[in-house]
Formats: structure tokens, sequence, C-alpha cells
């Protein structure tokens, strides 16, 4: 990473629940490996999350969802995005979802799920990895 | 993105040509310069360049918010540059000035950009200043910069602003905070946020005795409740009547003219920085001696 390229994710919470530790956990562990986080908070629609990710040219969109919705939340997301004019931005996503919701996600075109247990390294290098794909794509 | 669609993005205001300028800006792409010359200087010189600062907590975010809902409410298309300090270890950075203004975010005529610091000295003002002409030439009528208080570089981001308020609440610290801060000195409105709570009337009144009385251009004291949208309309008044003044008295055209020259010094620096060190590091200088004078010897060759 260059010293003026670096890379912007957006981090935030769609839908209703409002548990934000994963989310709030995951927006500092990137700004630690170097990210600019820009952090939404809880309960924002799919379309205020893809407005955002808009204006603030983000390389990447990270969703974290406890609250079950996630098989409707996240691929709107991913419409969202491609409605807004940019679907080339990744969507990854977090929080409690079961094994054979991952595979539907990421049919609907989210890059990659995490669950609990997953490691942070393993977190911060697919962000990076969804950063640097789109930057050279 | 093409440098031709994205020219022609700007001219249709689409805010992802917006999102994607503003970051060919700030990364220092070659295309910043094309992306820059292609502004409407007219709409530029006609916009109103809001600076808002003060310490953390205060309620900058929320104050912001709500000048937003009002001025949306008179039709206006209002831009917002929101600035966070970078870590200087890890060089990331957490933008959390939107959770605030989320309400306007599917607005399309709310543009909203945050900024990390990114350790840069003053790299920050001209960036910051680009983004705030890239914003009006789209439209924006009023831009507001708003920035923690804290520090040179923040200072430096809030001369590109024609009027600037600091805000302040009750229980942040008395009124020695404010008077080292420097930042009375900068501030034409200060406001007492959070006027509903306890301390708030002391704190106006302590801030009242250390404004720029007899001045030319006197410093005021308002009081706001953010939360609750309170004082907002008479803020909104003041800066107005403040801002008619500053144009006819050629207030604002100085201090544009002293912003302006802070910009281009500081793109001079940014250009100049690399290719200083480039010398430096060729001359292979010893360790021992005196950095001044080394750095004017390399200042005087050709």
């Amino acid at each position: 990473m260059g010293s003026t390229q670096k890379y912007r994710v957006l981090i935030g919470k769609p839908g209703l629940d409002g548990h934000d530790r994963g989310a709030k956990f995951i927006a500092r562990a990137l700004r630690d490996a170097g990210f600019e986080v820009v952090y939404t908070g809880i309960r924002r629609s799919p379309e205020e999350i893809a407005a955002a990710a808009v204006q603030e040219d983000v390389d990447a969109v990270g969703l974290s969802s406890l609250s079950g919705a996630h098989m409707r939340l996240f691929p709107a997301v991913v419409e969202a995005l491609a409605h807004a004019g940019a679907p080339e931005i990744p969507v990854l996503g977090g929080g409690v979802i079961p094994e054979e919701d991952i595979v539907a996600l990421k049919a609907a075109g989210i890059v990659e799920i995490f669950t609990p247990g997953t490691p942070i390294d393993t977190i911060i290098s697919a962000y990076r990895d969804a950063c640097e794909k789109k930057s050279t794509g | 993105m093409t440098i031709d669609r994205l020219l022609e993005g700007l001219r249709q205001r689409d805010p992802r040509a917006i999102g994607r300028a503003i970051s060919l800006v700030e990364n220092g792409d070659e295309s910043a310069e094309i992306i820059l010359s292609s502004l409407d200087e007219n709409l530029v010189s006609q916009a109103t360049i809001l600076g808002i600062t003060g310490p953390p907590g205060a309620g900058k975010s929320t104050l912001t918010n709500e000048i937003i809902a009002k001025l949306r409410h008179q039709e206006e298309r209002i831009g917002i540059i929101a600035i966070d300090p970078s870590s200087p270890i890890s060089g990331g950075a957490i933008l959390g000035d939107r959770i605030r203004m989320m309400q306007h975010a599917t607005d399309k005529d709310v543009v909203m950009r945050s900024m990390a610091t990114r350790g840069r000295l003053g790299g920050l003002c001209a960036t910051a200043g680009a983004a705030v002409r890239i914003m009006a030439s789209c439209g924006c009528s009023t831009i507001i910069i708003e920035t923690v208080g804290v520090g040179q570089s923040e200072m430096d981001i809030i001369r590109l602003a024609d009027i600037t308020l600091l805000v302040m609440a009750p229980g942040l610290g008395d009124e020695i905070q404010a008077m080292k801060a420097g930042l009375l000195e900068v501030a034409d409105i200060l406001v007492v946020n959070k006027a509903d709570c306890k301390g708030a009337d002391i704190l106006a009144m302590d801030l009242e005795a250390v404004t720029r009385k007899g001045s030319a251009t006197p410093t005021q004291v308002c009081m706001t409740v953010a939360t609750e949208g309170k004082g907002v309309t008479e803020l909104l008044d003041r800066i107005d009547k403040l801002d008619s003044e500053h144009r006819d008295s050629g207030e604002r055209q100085k201090r544009r003219r002293g912003a302006h020259n802070q910009e281009v010094l500081d793109w001079c620096l940014e250009i100049l920085r690399p290719q200083l060190l480039d010398k430096i590091i060729k001359r292979k200088l010893s360790v021992l001696g005196d950095p001044r004078l080394k750095a004017k010897k390399i200042l005087e060759e050709k």
C-alpha cells in the first residue's frame, strides 16, 4: 500500500438489531490494520448504506447482522449498490449465520461471510483482498 | 471510470462521480489536475463555506445534522466534509461523523464526505480545499467543514471557511480551556451547545468575557440544544447576517485570498517534499553537523 493510497471501507448494520459489538470490533481491527473505516452505526436501510458507500467512494462494504435477517438484508445491500451505480463495490458480511445460508449468500453476490470464531487475521486479509481486487479490476 | 465519463458525471452532479473525484484528488492521482481545472469557478466563488470546530463530544455532528435539516427546508444543496484523525501508529482511522447524519443519507442534495487527516501536515488543507471546490462546482451552495479543533492542521483547515463556529458544551472544562486553545481567535460565532445542561449559562457568560470585543469582526455567542433543534434557526440567522456583512465589507474576500495563498503554499510543499527528500538521500549526509545549515545549502543549489 502506497503512502497516499489508503483502503476505505464502510462498516454498517442493516436492519433492526442493535447488537453492534461485532461491527465495532471489526471496525477497530480494520483501523488498527491501517484501513480508513467509515462507520455508519446501527439500524440502516440497504439504500442508506449504498448511498453512503457511493459518496464515500469506499473500496468495500462490511455488514453485520445478528438478528437472522441476513438472507434478506445482505443481498438487498448488493442490489442497492448496483442500483446506485456501484455494482463493483464488494460486500462482505458477518454474524450468526448458519452453514447452509453461506452458500446462498455467496451465490447472491456476497464476497465473504464470517461467523463467530473466524480469526480476525482471516477477516482483515479478506477485506484487503476484496479492496485490492476492486482497485485493480 | 474513464476521465471523460468522470467529468461528464461531475457535470451531471452524479454522486458516484463526486465521490470518485474527491478520492482521486485525495490520493494525489495524475487526473486531479484535469478534474480541478474543469470546475465551475463561478459556483465556487458564490458558495458559503462554514467551518464547525470544537472539542470531541461538544455536539458538532449533531448540530451539523440540524443545520443540514434547516437548510434543506430552504431547498439548498449542501456539502459536508467531516474530518477525523488518522492513527499515527497504524495509519488507519474511524470516520464516525456519519452516524449522527444518517437521516440525510438518501437525500440526493446532501453530499457528504468523511476524510481522515492521514498525518499530513498541511496537505489536508489542500485536499479539503479541493473537496470544497468539487462540491461547490456540483451545486452545493453551502459547504460545511467539520473538524475536531485541536492541533495546527485542523486550525489550517478552518482557515478555508468563510464563517467559523466554535462549538462548546458545559462540563468539558472551564473557560481557561477555551482561552488557551487559541481557537477563539479564529471563531466568528461561539456556540454553547447542550444549553439545557447545568453550567451552560456560566459557560456562555465566561465566553462573553473573552470574545473579541471592539474588533472589526467581533465574536458572538449563541446557545443551542442540537438534539432538539433548539436555537438552530437563530444560529443560522446570525450566520446569514454575518456572511452578508462580510461580503459587503470585503472581509470575505480577504479571507478567501488568505486561504487561497495558504492552499497554494500547501501544494508547493506537497510537490517539493518528495523532490527534496530525494536530494537529501542522494547526498548521503553525515549524521553530524547542523541540519538547518544543510537544509539551507540544499535549497540554495539550483
